[in-house]
């Protein structure tokens, strides 16, 4: 783990190589000939329209996907051929949190949060329930430690699956619609949330949305992703390519603008 | 970088200098915390300062270990000096006091009597749902009886299949083995008294108005009570239980009655046939004790009549409606949750099971009664 604070540049190291990325289901490729750095300690957003192949990809990444071919290297270590000891590692630098939140239903809020402190670390009970604690108090779950999930909103869940997927302090956060669902405020709270860990901590954050409002709050980067080249459209700043890209479908997306009807 | 350290001491001014160094995260703190707390206690009555000047990292998990260590004193007592900004800055994110008590304990468990108290309550409700689900599955019943274009028959037949044909190999392997099995268990001591021949009699009697409707309903109650519940119980999960009503339409005609109307087709037509394998079975087993398969027919032509026949058979049609309805019942009971569903299921089996039993019973007393 680094000990610099994010720092979001173009000089950072890369911390996730992805080369020649080809991912599909049933060996019918969604996206071919993928190639791209996520540099350490940034917050790099995935976007694309519905079907593009965005979760896909991050389920490649995460190592829930194989691949149809290329490799995942994270911190230089290749995700996809990693077995074993070795892959346990490369999760360990790892924290996901789910679209749906994923929080294990019989579990309270705090015992999902412990989960993997208790099984990655030897610290004493007092101690990890401590820490637990504190990742809930950082989401503003501090009052509902004691909850199931199915005892509050869809809201807190997200939130208290972040606060699971931080448990460990992983070097990467991957994010899959955080925002989706929630209201404004706590959509800017979540923000304002990743931005905090990633500026501090130097936490790197790979996130899938579409929603503008955040992408523009928490993106120091972007890819986007096209389903009919099945493969990257544009890459950069977000607020460049609103600005200055020339492609017309880039220049829609981040425009809102519908299809023009057939004439 | 290096490993977390600490190094205690005391200044001229009486105060104890805790001194982390290294790293301090969740995999190299546990020594560290555990010192550091024991040198704040040992330091009764003098100020602590937790000199983190030579922390070179130091993440959520080392957070946490400062904030227990300022927890340990009253506030103000351990000051936190020289952390670097970028982790004072975590640090602040941080109410100490508030972060150290468990602000949401689990509920305190209930006493003996409230605990007794709560299940009957429970029970009383589970009767009540059960007798107020008779009623609005009778009524949707009955109006599906008196509306046949009402039923959704493409469901029934799916069903129908998925309850009868595909339940037929399970129900004639363990009817074919009850048959062999009461034959050979029976025969054996029987033949000693040259009373072999009254074995045909007893699987006669017991097959056709005890052991098969009986088997077949359990079997039933196992493998599509469950099915119902958690088919009904996703549903309910997924809201498509909701999304029916708010359509106006009652999720009892579109997802119970098919399934009773499927169960009440299906389950008579199987005991049936386990009324026939079973006494096969009994037949090739008694075959072997030197009975032929004619002498084997005419003994139980002999000892059970119509009324025999009649008294599993018409179970039958009542264990049914008690494996369907139970089925679809605590489907739709259904609450959130990864276990609900597996929940709903087995509760599905067990209450089936017991009801079949009980209403067995129930049958057993009136068939006594009127000397059938």
């Amino acid at each position: 783990m680094t000990a610099e604070p994010s720092t979001g540049d173009a000089a950072a190291p890369a911390i996730i190589q992805v080369r020649d990325l080809g991912v599909g289901y049933a060996g019918v490729p969604l996206l071919e000939h993928l190639e791209f750095d996520v540099r350490r300690g940034e917050i790099f957003v995935i976007l694309g329209g519905s079907g593009s192949g965005k979760s896909t990809l991050l389920k490649a990444m995460i190592g829930l996907l194989e691949p149809l071919s290329g490799s995942v290297l994270i911190d230089g270590e290749d995700m996809v051929t990693a077995s074993g000891d070795a892959r346990r590692a490369i999760l360990r630098k790892i924290g996901v949190m789910y679209q749906s939140g994923a929080l294990f239903g019989s579990m309270t809020l705090i015992e999902n949060v412990r989960l993997p402190l208790e099984e990655y670390t030897d610290l004493a009970a007092s101690e990890i329930d401590l820490i637990a604690r504190m990742k809930l108090w950082l989401v503003g779950l501090g009052l509902f430690t004691g909850h199931l999930p199915s005892e509050i909103s869809g809201g807190m869940q997200k939130r208290a699956a972040i606060a699971r997927a931080m448990a460990l302090d992983p070097m990467i956060l991957f994010l899959d619609e955080p925002s989706a669902g929630l209201d404004p405020i706590t959509s800017a709270e979540l923000d304002a949330l990743i931005v905090r860990l990633s500026r501090n901590l130097g936490v790197t954050f790979v996130v899938v949305t579409h929603e503008l409002a955040s992408i523009f709050a928490i993106a120091d980067r972007v890819i986007m992703l096209d389903r009919r080249t099945k493969g990257i459209a544009a890459e950069g700043d977000p607020r460049k390519l609103r600005d200055e890209s020339k492609d017309p479908w880039v220049h829609q997306f981040f425009n809102r603008e519908p299809e023009p009807l057939p004439a | 970088m290096t490993a977390a350290d600490l190094a205690i001491s005391d200044s001229p001014d009486g105060r104890r200098i805790l001194s982390l160094s290294g790293r301090l995260d969740a995999t190299t703190i546990r020594r560290v915390w555990a010192e550091a707390r024991n040198a704040i206690a040992a330091a009764i009555g003098r100020p602590v300062v937790v000199d983190a000047s030579k922390v070179d990292y130091c993440d959520g998990a080392g957070i946490a270990l400062i904030v227990d260590l300022i927890a340990q004193r009253k506030p103000g007592d351990v000051q936190v000096a020289n952390l670097a900004p970028r982790f004072e800055t975590m640090l602040a994110q941080f109410d100490v006091r508030e972060v150290e008590r468990d602000q949401d304990p689990p509920p305190r468990r209930r006493g003996t009597v409230e605990e007794l108290g709560a299940i009957t309550a429970g029970v009383a409700r589970d009767l009540y749902d059960q007798v107020a689900f008779i009623g609005e599955s009778t009524a949707a019943l009955g109006y599906a009886l008196a509306h046949p274009a009402s039923i959704r028959w493409r469901d029934v037949w799916r069903i129908c299949e998925r309850v009868g044909a595909d339940a037929l190999p399970i129900v004639a392997l363990i009817s074919f083995l009850l048959g062999v099995i009461i034959a050979f268990q029976s025969a054996v001591p029987m033949r000693r008294f040259g009373a072999e021949i009254f074995v045909a009699d007893l699987i006669g009697l017991s097959m056709l108005r005890e052991l098969a409707p009986l088997m077949t309903a359990i079997l039933l109650a196992g493998r599509s009570g469950a099915a119902f519940a958690a088919e009904i119980g996703t549903m309910t999960v997924n809201q498509e239980v909701d999304a029916l009503t708010t359509m106006g339409l009652d999720p009892v005609r579109f997802l119970v009655t098919p399934r009773i109307i499927a169960a009440l087709l299906m389950t008579p037509l199987l005991t049936l046939f386990a009324d026939l394998i079973g006494l096969a079975g009994g037949a090739i087993t008694l075959a072997s004790f030197s009975i032929p398969y004619v002498t084997f027919v005419h003994e139980v032509e002999g000892i059970v009549d119509y009324s025999d026949f009649m008294a599993g058979f018409v179970k039958s049609f009542v264990f049914a409606i008690l494996i369907a309805g139970i089925g679809c019942l605590r489907g739709l009971q259904t609450t959130a949750g990864a276990s609900a569903v597996g929940d709903a299921a087995t509760r599905a089996v067990v209450s089936g099971i017991v009801l079949l039993v009980a209403v067995d019973g129930i049958f057993a007393v009136i068939y006594y009664v009127l000397d059938i």
